[in-house]
């Protein structure tokens, strides 16, 4: 499994990083191994196997219908970027 | 209901419900609508590092509540999956929601058509998610305002079969499962506030054919009636496209109120890769068929069955049964009437869906808000029934009742409105006014039948409307004969 | 001082021969003697830690001390903790102090453990060497040019030259283990559920496990046990009473079956380390523990599906970190998708960066079924594997690493290489297994370690274990040169 500078853009954008540019063909090679050393994954016979998605056997647990947070926002959004009014900015989203 | 020629239309319909609960879906912040922007928005709600979300047990058991009034399956080991895009309204970069295996599955409800026919839509699924924030553009130049106190509100997304014909269908759906969730006390059902909005998916195709035509999705329509122009137009508009020798193109659309058009909006559209996979902060979500039997036994009556035990129990025709039925609190009200009174059912049916419903429209007051109780509404009504008073005495006393002064034996008492059932004295009265009429008496027995009309209104009047009619009635008949 | 057990201390603090504000102070004295040739804490906690120090102090002599009061400890930086900068050793978060506390902050608050400082740790906890910290690499103070190991390079760096008795670390696929090894430590990953992950910063959800590095298996046990426990705020806690462990310590382990998983002691394994292994089984046997060979036949399958499940959890994780409500933003940002790009470009280092690539990747459309899905299948695999090799022992023995702790620099530019230091350790947090890394002497003058695995919730045999094993060695006691 290799993957072109091409599929790196591609991917990069969907997890919406900017990639320094010399960086892409060294990205391309390095995750081209990686991608190798996964692929050892194919040989494994997993007819019949039913997929692991968490080490506990355990169901979810329910919580109580309360209202038990108070109103911080205070406190939040004095670590924010950009506030305004109580509300998060961000530049003009255009639909 | 309009008619499209040679084609017929194809709709499916998404409804985002809003569930009633009193904290979020995944955390202890409050739902309450209306607060000032990102007070009801904790650490979970805000995505904040390594903070982790815990299922809300009773958005797990509105969720099956539903399923079981829509005939549905419940699927007793469902699963969170993580959806993923990148948007300032999403705090964590994904929404968590049910993917795969959907707490809800394979319901139907049955609609009752323009025609008086009733039609079955089935229902795909029903998952349980969180709500987005909200974006807010006005009130800045360049710059959006994210407010994030309705993200993490839990929702159902209620998805329809595409068996949805016409705009006219899609409203009666709509109505018939905005009833429902109110009914089964699930959602508030406020559509101003966004509890119960709807996404169209719309196609369209040549009478006769089986394939599907490529469908658009029309988003958030806030109200039935711009579903009805939304789909309405789109329906038109694929046509007129079709017939020009264009393609329909797969897209998500939105409807513009004050145009009655919808446009694309390919803007969000560049190629989503959701990337679902099964959210790890939870865990399988496993409900037993105990719990399941437990929730059914909280269910309440629903509203065909309360329209049917109505026409049975009260002897209602179907309209008055289908109009007290409409809402829960309506019906409730109406047999607190009932039984309260004892009076008689059909002539409380009338009093409720006459002056009261016809006061509380114009005054645009829920049944909540009514400032006459059912209770009150009672005590006017067994007046009636003893013979206190007259039923158009009775007409004046509620709308007293109704603009606050007091009870009805309070309003009759204090406007001396007891019937006068003396039937000497009604007499009385009579023999006055036919010695003081002697011309009008000679046409009546001369065969002027019409007069009679006039005595009725001259004894009512010298009565000042207090004569028992019936009495009233049969002794100036006799009277008048002679 | 800084050679004294946890027990020990405890008992001088009761005996008031120190008060916990000495102790504090004379740790805080070592952290800036110290510090500077090290890099293992991105903030120190001075005035916070005497504070806790002074309230330590009066309920010791109020009479109301518990074993850990007044014994002060450092936080790994991937723990939120209220008023302080946690950074999770990434430029995304320099500026991000936490307005709540994790669940076990809270805890050994409350246990009236000062927290010293924040250590340092690979870029959210994404590493084996502890160089992909925005902050810079630690070093192993057993050689100053050696790497640590990592993720949690700070926490056992600074455990080791004597910064602090006992240090916080986490471990998703042998961030505690592997770098416990490399410095002479005991490291413990619990099993997956038995720590909160409430406000510990999360990498891969289905495998990060809190746990705790010291200088003994008795100073890990005191400290797990404050730390362990349900919390409902945590879905994945598991809701069963905790172990004594501490009482556990002493049991004999006569007739104690342990299992060599054979696959663990192929070629890979530096002879070296296999000697020292192989003198550490002596010992065990010794004390009257039985050994068996087993199989783990598909550990060679457990780097790649780390490497598919990890990343792609941790893409999922780390997409909140979008320059919206918290972290970095980009200066140069216009719009709002240059705020997502470069906000998250400029935040993350390459690492971090690679192992977003890779889980977007494995998760996207297409390759869903086969990377993802399959992984998890494998998973289950080797989950099977273990619960098999459960039925015939109690314990099972092996290395945490191929060999000493490497050269800073050595695998900066091969990742695969670099993935490969965890072979050992990554099945564990697949498994959800407790698994912890106990010194077994020295090559050259550089540590080496051993691991032991555990049933679901065994701790307490696996802890007794080590004890009984450190009763009768001392490499455990050695202090790297310069640091004495």
């Amino acid at each position: 499994m290799s993957l072109t500078a091409d599929q790196i853009r591609q991917v990069a954008h969907l997890a919406r990083l900017e990639l320094k540019p010399e960086m892409t063909d060294a990205y391309a090679r390095q995750l081209s191994n990686i991608m190798a050393m996964v692929g050892q994954l194919s040989n494994a016979d997993t007819a019949n196997v039913s997929p692991m998605a968490h080490p506990l056997d355990m169901h979810q647990r329910l919580r109580l219908d309360a209202v038990t947070a108070p109103n911080l926002r205070e406190a939040f959004q004095a670590i924010a970027p950009a506030t305004e009014n109580g509300l998060y900015l961000v530049p003009k989203v255009i639909e | 209901m309009s008619t499209h020629g040679e084609w017929e239309a194809v709709i499916g319909l998404e409804v985002h419900c809003q569930l009633l609960t009193k904290s979020k879906i995944f955390s202890g912040a409050a739902t309450a609508y209306g607060a000032e922007p990102n007070t009801q928005a904790d650490a979970v709600t805000l995505g904040f590092p390594g903070v982790l979300p815990v299922l809300n047990g009773d958005a797990l058991r509105m969720a099956i509540k539903f399923g079981l009034a829509i005939d549905a399956t419940i699927t007793q080991r469902s699963v969170f999956n993580r959806k993923h895009y990148f948007y300032p309204d999403l705090p964590k970069g994904y929404q968590i929601t049910q993917y795969e295996l959907p707490i809800v599955a394979g319901g139907k409800l049955d609609i009752e058509l323009p025609d008086g026919s009733t039609k079955t839509i089935g229902i795909t699924r029903a998952h349980m998610e969180e709500d987005a924030g909200k974006s807010l553009h006005e009130n800045f130049v360049g710059v959006t305002g994210i407010d994030l106190n309705r993200a993490g509100t839990p929702l159902i997304e209620i998805v329809s079969e595409p068996e949805i014909r016409s705009a006219a269908e899609a409203v009666a759906y709509l109505k018939k499962l905005h009833q429902l969730v109110v009914y089964l006390g699930v959602s508030d059902g406020n559509m101003q506030e966004g509890s119960f909005r709807c996404d169209a998916n719309v196609s369209v195709r040549r009478r006769g054919t089986e394939k599907f035509g490529t469908r658009t999705e029309t988003k958030n329509v806030n109200s039935f009636r711009y579903v009805e122009k939304a789909i309405e137009y789109e329906i038109e508009r694929q046509i007129g496209v079709i017939e020009a020798g264009g393609v329909i193109v797969q897209e998500t659309r939105l409807f513009n109120p004050d145009t009655g058009e919808t446009r694309s909006m390919r803007s969000k559209e560049n190629a989503n890769d959701y990337r679902y996979f099964p959210d790890p902060d939870l865990l399988p979500v496993v409900v037993t068929t105990d719990d399941i039997e437990k929730i059914r036994a909280t269910m309440p009556e629903l509203p065909e069955a309360k329209r049917n035990r109505f026409m049975q129990q009260y002897g209602l025709p179907k309209y008055d049964a289908s109009v007290l039925t409409a809402e829960a609190a309506l019906a409730d009200y109406y047999e607190t009437v009932v039984s309260t009174s004892a009076g008689d059912p059909k002539i409380c049916a009338n009093w409720v869906i006459g002056d009261l419903l016809g006061l509380l429209n114009k005054q645009s007051l829920e049944i909540g808000a009514s400032p006459v109780s059912a209770a009150a509404l009672a005590g006017l009504v067994a007046r009636i029934a003893d013979k206190t008073i007259s039923g158009k005495i009775a007409k004046e006393v509620f709308e007293a009742m109704f603009a606050g002064e007091g009870s009805a034996d309070d309003i009759i008492k204090a406007k001396g409105l007891v019937q006068i059932t003396d039937e000497s004295a009604i007499a009385a009265a009579i023999d006055e006014i036919i010695a003081k009429n002697p011309g009008q008496l000679a046409e009546y027995r001369g065969g002027k039948d019409k007069l009679f009309g006039f005595f009725v209104g001259q004894a009512m009047k010298a009565t000042q409307g207090k004569a028992n009619p019936e009495a009233l009635n049969r002794l100036l008949k006799e009277k008048l004969a002679g | 001082m800084h050679k004294l057990s946890i027990k020990q201390l405890s008992e001088g603090l009761r005996a008031k021969q120190f008060s916990s504000r000495e102790l504090t102070q004379f740790y805080l004295e070592r952290i800036s003697r110290y510090e500077p040739s090290l890099n293992s804490l991105i903030t120190t906690t001075a005035e916070r830690a005497l504070a806790q120090a002074d309230a330590a102090d009066a309920a010791i002599a109020a009479g109301n001390a518990g074993p850990l009061t007044g014994v002060p400890l450092i936080q790994k930086d991937i723990f939120c903790t209220r008023g302080v900068r946690t950074s999770c050793a990434s430029k995304m978060l320099d500026r991000f102090i936490s307005p709540y506390d994790a669940t076990i902050v809270e805890k050994l608050d409350a246990a009236g453990m000062p927290m010293l400082g924040k250590a340092n740790m690979d870029e959210f906890a994404m590493g084996s060497s502890n160089e992909t910290s925005w902050y810079g690499a630690v070093k192993n103070p057993w050689d100053l040019e050696r790497v640590p190991g990592g993720s949690s390079g700070g926490s056992v760096a600074a455990v080791a030259a004597g910064l602090a008795p006992v240090a916080t670390a986490t471990d998703t696929g042998g961030s505690i283990r592997q770098p416990a090894a490399l410095t002479n430590l005991t490291g413990i990953k619990p099993t997956y559920g038995r720590v909160s992950r409430y406000g510990m910063i999360a990498f891969a959800s289905s495998l990060d496990q809190a746990g705790v590095v010291a200088r003994s298996a008795e100073d890990a046990a005191v400290v797990l046990q404050a730390m362990s426990g349900f919390d409902p705020r945590d879905s994945t806690s598991v809701d069963r009473p905790v172990d004594d462990y501490v009482a556990a310590l002493d049991r004999p382990i006569k007739g104690l079956r342990i299992g060599l998983p054979k696959e663990y002691f192929a070629d890979g394994l530096a002879p070296s380390s296999r000697q020292r292994i192989e003198q550490a089984i002596e010992v065990f046997k010794t004390l009257g523990a039985t050994f068996t060979e087993v199989s783990l036949p598909n550990s060679p399958l457990s780097v790649p599906t780390y490497y598919v499940v990890a990343p792609a959890e941790a893409s999922s994780n780390l997409s909140r970190f979008d320059g919206v409500r918290y972290g970095h933003r980009s200066e140069s940002a216009r719009t709002l998708e240059e705020i997502y790009k470069r906000s998250r470009g400029e935040g993350f280092g390459a690492e971090v960066q690679r192992r977003i690539m890779i889980g977007t990747y494995v998760l996207s459309h297409g390759y869903y079924d086969a990377y993802y899905l399959q992984a998890q299948k494998v998973r289950r695999l080797i989950f099977d594997d273990f619960k098999r090799a459960f039925e015939s022992c109690d314990l099972l023995l092996g290395p945490t690493a191929t060999d000493v702790a490497f050269k800073l620099g050595t695998n900066v530019d091969d990742p695969v290489a670099m993935y490969l230091n965890d072979i050992y350790t990554i099945a564990a947090n697949l498994a959800g297994i407790p698994a912890m890394s106990l010194s077994c002497g020295f090559v050259d003058g550089l540590p080496v370690g051993m691991q032991l695995m555990g049933n679901f919730f065994d701790e307490a045999r696996m802890l007794n274990a080590a004890h009984q094993y450190q009763q009768a060695t001392d490499f455990h006691r050695q202090l790297p040169k310069g640091f004495e």
